[in-house]
């Protein structure tokens, strides 16, 4: 019997080796040199590697435009436009976060790479996430990035909330991979194949007498990724685990994990599952529904802001999976317009809240930024803007991604729903508000005031400049996002 | 004599079954750790048992596929539960309620 290596495209690879690659370095480095590898080199690796990936991704996107979508190593890993923008945003994010991550570790004196090992490692599942055109590829993705968040999570080893939250989500996430597997294998028994084109032309072919088991199969896959992007009614681990994680690792979590498993999501349901349809639309409509008012009603009643947000991004997801609900290339361009304008402010939003939270990262009520705005307006105008931009006011990125979504689903017929959404919004607002307004209020004007490093400030400012100017020019990145939503289909 | 595949399917059902039953209930966390691994190797004989059916090898590679995974979850899972045991002198996760809300 001949073995038979399958051809590979390296540089449809590239990113992840980059990122893996580097992650190693910095291990063997860690290792073999003597003494601690400064911070400062590790922070610049990373930067390093994230800006190298984002110059691939403009070799890989001209290879694209060239020779079109094409799939590699036994057609498990694809390269396309839709692959190249989320790998862009995820290198971004992972530059914002090692960055944030610097002041932090400075600050709470955390020496050791260690950090941006573990960062650099996750972010390339999440990569993989991305280009993965197999179940079994998704679930290596999904893996590599929960193993690594695992202990990122529990690397505060100075507060007993950082282990806590690491026992929960692991317990969860082990959970929620279980049943992804599991899922997958129900799948692979009823389509005979766990590629996702394979799957997608055995559908197109034959009509199931027993679909029982592709239900069955469908199902468990969605509540696994329902878990992994915090959907209601599988959502009870995120506040937790938002608020007991190290802030800088909040943000990450917040922005990759998003992109990689919307990502996946979008080639499972719309290029695996695409002619089932009407099948897995009825329950996306309820978990949308679930999603959006829960996450927006729960958190008007929290105290603590990193526990907010996660109720927050909770809502995000929501009007996320709007765009996936809608399952046309309006709702795809929307999806990952919406994805690729919440990396960058739920990233900066989260660095204010590291510098907000002081040493030992524990002051996160909302009590802490009465007064903000007054005491250092460059800062606490910054967090503003970000919050209004989650909100979704005019002129932010936030209020064109939620048009955005919610016009291609009343396109695919579902009013109700985006009104549902848009109520939700509304709740929302108001949380959102009553933060922004404490940061103008009279009180606690002699607090002292916060300094803000040069790293964060940079990653803060980023994250306003993004939103302010393609919110108030939205059409370069709307076009980036209508170009990058021609998915390889067979 | 041969026992029809449909059988091993039952059973791995069943053992994901008691591994998400056990996990829901249980509230030591070593307990709930060894019902995940449960139910990663309930999913690796339903894979088996489908490549034998479809006649189709990839069913068998992925069991190694999973059989890796599990182990880094191990890996790191148990770091996890040793570093709470330090704290606490207990594994149950009854007792991890510093965060609410």
């Amino acid at each position: 019997m001949k073995l038979v290596i399958p051809s590979i495209h390296y540089l449809a690879i590239l990113p992840i080796l980059i990122f893996f690659g580097v992650a190693l370095a910095l291990v063997l480095a860690s290792a073999l040199a003597r003494g601690k590898v400064p911070l400062a080199v590790a922070t610049s690796s990373v930067v390093l590697a994230g800006v190298a990936t984002i110059v691939v991704t403009y070799f890989q996107w001209r290879c694209v435009s060239r020779s079109g979508a094409s799939t590699t190593i036994a057609h498990a890993i694809v390269l396309d436009d839709f692959s190249i923008v989320a790998s862009a945003v995820i290198a971004l994010s992972v530059i914002m976060t090692a960055l944030v991550a610097h002041d932090w570790a400075v600050r709470e004196r955390v020496s050791g790479v260690e950090f941006h090992i573990l960062a650099l490692a996750a972010s390339s599942g999440a990569l993989l996430m991305t280009q993965a055109n197999d179940l079994i590829v998704i679930f290596l993705g999904l893996e590599i990035l929960s193993i690594g968040l695992y202990v990122l999570v529990a690397f505060d080893r100075h507060r007993s909330k950082s282990s806590e939250a690491a026992l929960k989500y692991f317990l969860l996430g082990g959970f929620a991979s279980a049943i992804f597997i599991y899922g997958a294998a129900l799948v692979y028994g009823a389509t005979g194949s766990t590629n996702l084109t394979s799957i997608s032309y055995f559908l197109g072919s034959n009509v199931l007498l027993r679909p029982g088991l592709l239900y069955a199969g469908g199902a468990l896959l969605l509540v696994g990724f329902a878990f992994k992007i915090a959907a209601v009614p599988f959502h009870l681990w995120s506040p937790d685990v938002y608020e007991g994680a190290p802030t800088p690792v909040t943000g990450l979590m917040a922005s990759i994990v998003k992109v990689g498993a919307f990502a996946a999501l979008l080639r499972v349901l719309i290029s695996a599952l695409g002619t089932q349809l009407d099948t897995w639309r009825p329950i996306l409509w309820i978990l949308i529904v679930l999603t959006t008012v829960v996450g927006a009603s729960v958190a008007l009643v929290q105290r603590n802001v990193k526990r907010m947000l996660a109720y927050s991004s909770i809502n995000h997801a929501g009007f996320i999976l709007l765009g996936v609900w809608a399952g046309t290339i309006r709702g795809t361009a929307a999806t990952l317009f919406y994805v690729i304008t919440y990396a960058p402010i739920v990233v900066a939003t989260f660095a204010i809240v590291t510098l907000i939270g002081g040493v030992g990262d524990e002051h996160h009520s909302i009590e802490r930024y009465q007064g903000l705005a007054r005491r250092q307006p460059w800062l606490g105008g910054a967090l503003a803007i970000l919050l209004l931009s989650q909100l979704g006011a005019p002129l932010t990125t936030g209020f064109y991604a939620k048009f955005a979504v919610l016009a291609s689903v009343v396109d695919a017929g579902g009013g109700a729903l985006a009104l549902i959404a848009l109520i939700s919004a509304a709740i929302a607002a108001f949380f959102y508000l009553r933060w922004a307004m404490a940061l103008y209020s009279d009180d606690h004007l002699d607090a002292a005031r916060v300094r803000v490093p040069l790293a964060t400030g940079l990653v803060i400012g980023f994250g306003v400049a993004v939103t302010i100017v393609f919110g108030v020019w939205p059409g370069p990145l709307a076009t980036l996002a209508q170009h990058a939503t021609v998915l390889f289909t067979p | 004599m041969n026992v029809p595949a449909a059988w091993y399917l039952v059973l791995a059902a069943l053992l994901f079954g008691i591994g998400a039953f056990g996990l829901l209930t249980r509230r030591s966390a070593l307990i709930m750790f060894m019902c995940i691994e449960l139910m990663l190797n309930a999913v690796n004989l339903t894979f088996v048992t489908f490549a034998r059916t479809l006649s189709d090898i990839s069913g068998q590679a992925i069991v190694f596929f999973v059989m890796v995974v599990a182990a880094a979850e191990v890996t790191v899972g148990l770091g996890i539960v040793v570093s709470v045991f330090r704290r606490r002198s207990s594994t149950s996760v009854d007792e991890l309620s510093e965060m609410k809300g």
